[in-house]
């Protein structure tokens, strides 16, 4: 019932001088239910002390443990080796990210420098007088903002583009992405020129060549694919 | 203008200290100039397929484009004027396109390992896209550069002639499935680029787009095919009279 499994992982540590990239193989007993986090913990645990590998919430939330899992970018703690049929599964750290050691990349300070490029905050209409009743949003439109909120900046939108592969200054889908909600927000002020004068470039929305691995690979299932459009449509305009 | 130049590459910004608007309108005509020429293909594609139906077709459909219902017998320079816009706005396509080509080592060897590695539908089309785009710079440009200079040697004998004893077919060949290849998978992206199609429901009708454009993609081959060996055919049968002029002989028209 239970079979080996053979994951290979490539395996190098930038800060150290004498390290060398190689692939390092690992067997191990499936379990039921096993994820990659699970066994990635196992080998830690007992067969490489030195493997890095990233995780918090091993519940696809907080989006730490994104990795190219047998050519994909993907979530460790979303991917069962059950699904791979011959038992080999190959890990490499996510590209387009700074690497860390081994399978850990640094996503985080990527994703700071986006959220200042794209001022990801709202730029309020009005002060807010508290004592007031809130002004009322549609309910669509709220539910339309909300669902381009649940992005956990995992990054696999950015490692799986082939723009950002090659360019390494593109903003990404997750850039886009948030640029697009605080468009729709109806409580910024802020107009598409506006938007225009942070994502209307090479290295912003005409970088994007409408591959869709983004959306293809986004473990959050974000309508990147029609939101990015969107964005394309009003900024050709503004 | 130089002024204004030096100011928007040191700042990134014009002298109104805002963003320049013209990476939007690069955009905007890379799509513009390459639906142009997408819809030109889908017409030229047909016309030329009109030799399946025989040489007299097509030999009308060659007056029609020489204009002859509008001058007597027609002439050949319309076939020029026409294949001179076309190659205008086919280099300036390439010259659009061209910037999202991978530029250097690192880049085109990050691309290819990426997409081996990722296996992933779409991107792969794009591979097929800037590869095709590539082979279109010079198989295009032989073509229409034939066009604009010997347009009087377009007919069911002098096309096949060239076709075949001009030994052109290869070049045909290429041509015919790169710009096919390019401009389906130009059209798809097109729609998903700016949203055309995008509906109610984005993933689903983009599974349908791409599978319609498969299907007439794969419709255009198999005419482009069909027609290719119909002037090999008709090159191959007229050899020895290499440079003979068709002439209607059935009284159709
Ligand atoms: C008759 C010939 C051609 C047709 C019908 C055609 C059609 C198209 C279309 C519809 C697109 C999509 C435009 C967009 O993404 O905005 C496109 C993109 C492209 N074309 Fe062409 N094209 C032709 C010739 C060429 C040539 C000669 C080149 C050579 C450089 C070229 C290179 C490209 C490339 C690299 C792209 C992808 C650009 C991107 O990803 O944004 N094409 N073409
Ligand atoms: S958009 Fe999707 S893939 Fe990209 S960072 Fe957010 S959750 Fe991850
Ligand atoms: S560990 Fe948090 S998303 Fe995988």
């Amino acid at each position: 019932m239970s079979r080996e499994i053979t994951i290979t992982a490539l395996k190098y540590n930038p800060s150290d001088k004498n390290s060398k990239p190689t692939f390092a193989e690992y067997k191990l007993t499936e379990t039921p239910g096993m994820t990659l986090y699970i066994a990635l913990t196992k080998i830690k645990a007992s067969i490489d002390h030195d493997l890095s590998s990233d995780f918090v919430c091993r519940a696809g939330i907080c989006g730490a443990c994104g990795m190219v899992i047998n050519g994909k970018p993907r979530l460790a703690c979303k991917t069962l080796t059950s699904e791979f049929k011959d038992g080999k599964i190959e890990l490499l750290p996510l590209p387009t990210f700074k690497l860390i050691k081994d399978l850990s990349v640094d996503t985080g300070s990527w994703m700071k420098n986006m959220s200042i490029r794209v001022n990801s905050w709202i730029e309020a209409k009005e002060q807010i007088d508290i004592n007031k009743i809130e002004k009322r949003v549609e309910p669509e439109v709220a539910q339309e903002v909300f669902e381009l909120d649940r992005c956990i900046e995992c990054g696999l939108c950015v490692a799986s583009c082939s723009t950002a592969i090659m360019r390494k200054d593109f903003v990404g889908a997750v850039g886009l992405n948030r640029v697009a909600r605080f468009q729709i927000d109806p409580h910024d002020k802020r107009t598409d020129s506006d938007f225009y004068e942070l994502i209307g470039d090479d290295e912003g929305i005409f970088g994007c060549m409408s591959l869709l691995a983004c959306e293809d690979h986004c473990p959050k299932n974000l309508p990147l694919q029609s939101k990015i459009a969107y964005m394309r449509r009003k900024m050709v305009k503004a | 203008m130089l002024r204004d130049n030096i100011v928007e590459s040191i700042l990134g910004k014009t002298t109104q200290k805002r963003k320049s608007r013209i990476p939007a309108k690069l955009d905007f005509l890379q799509s513009a100039t390459g639906l142009i020429l997408a819809i030109f293909i889908i017409f030229h594609l047909l016309f030329e397929a009109s030799i399946l139906f025989g040489k007299d077709s097509m030999y009308a459909i060659t007056k029609m484009f020489e204009l002859d219902f509008f001058i007597k017998d027609g002439s050949p320079i319309f076939i020029s004027i026409l294949a001179f816009i076309i190659f205008v706005i086919f280099i300036f396509h390439a010259f659009l396109a061209m910037r999202k080509f991978p530029n250097s080592y690192r880049e085109y060897l990050r691309l290819k390992t990426h997409a081996k590695l990722m296996e992933h539908s779409d991107t792969n089309l794009w591979i097929i896209q800037i590869t095709t785009g590539f082979m279109l710079f010079f198989l295009g440009s032989i073509h229409l550069y034939i066009m604009l200079t010997q347009p009087e040697n377009i007919g069911p004998f002098a096309s096949s002639d060239r076709v075949y004893s001009d030994v052109m077919w290869p070049m045909y060949l290429m041509l015919l499935v790169s710009v096919v290849l390019h401009a389906g998978v130009g059209v798809y992206r097109l729609i998903i680029k700016w949203g055309w199609l995008d509906g109610e429901n984005p993933k689903k009708n983009r599974l349908k787009t791409r599978k319609i454009i498969k299907i007439v993609t794969i419709i255009y081959l198999i005419i482009g095919l069909f027609s290719l060996i119909t002037y090999i055919k008709i090159g191959y049968e007229h050899r020895d009279n290499y440079g003979e002029r068709y002439k209607v002989v059935s009284n159709e028209n």
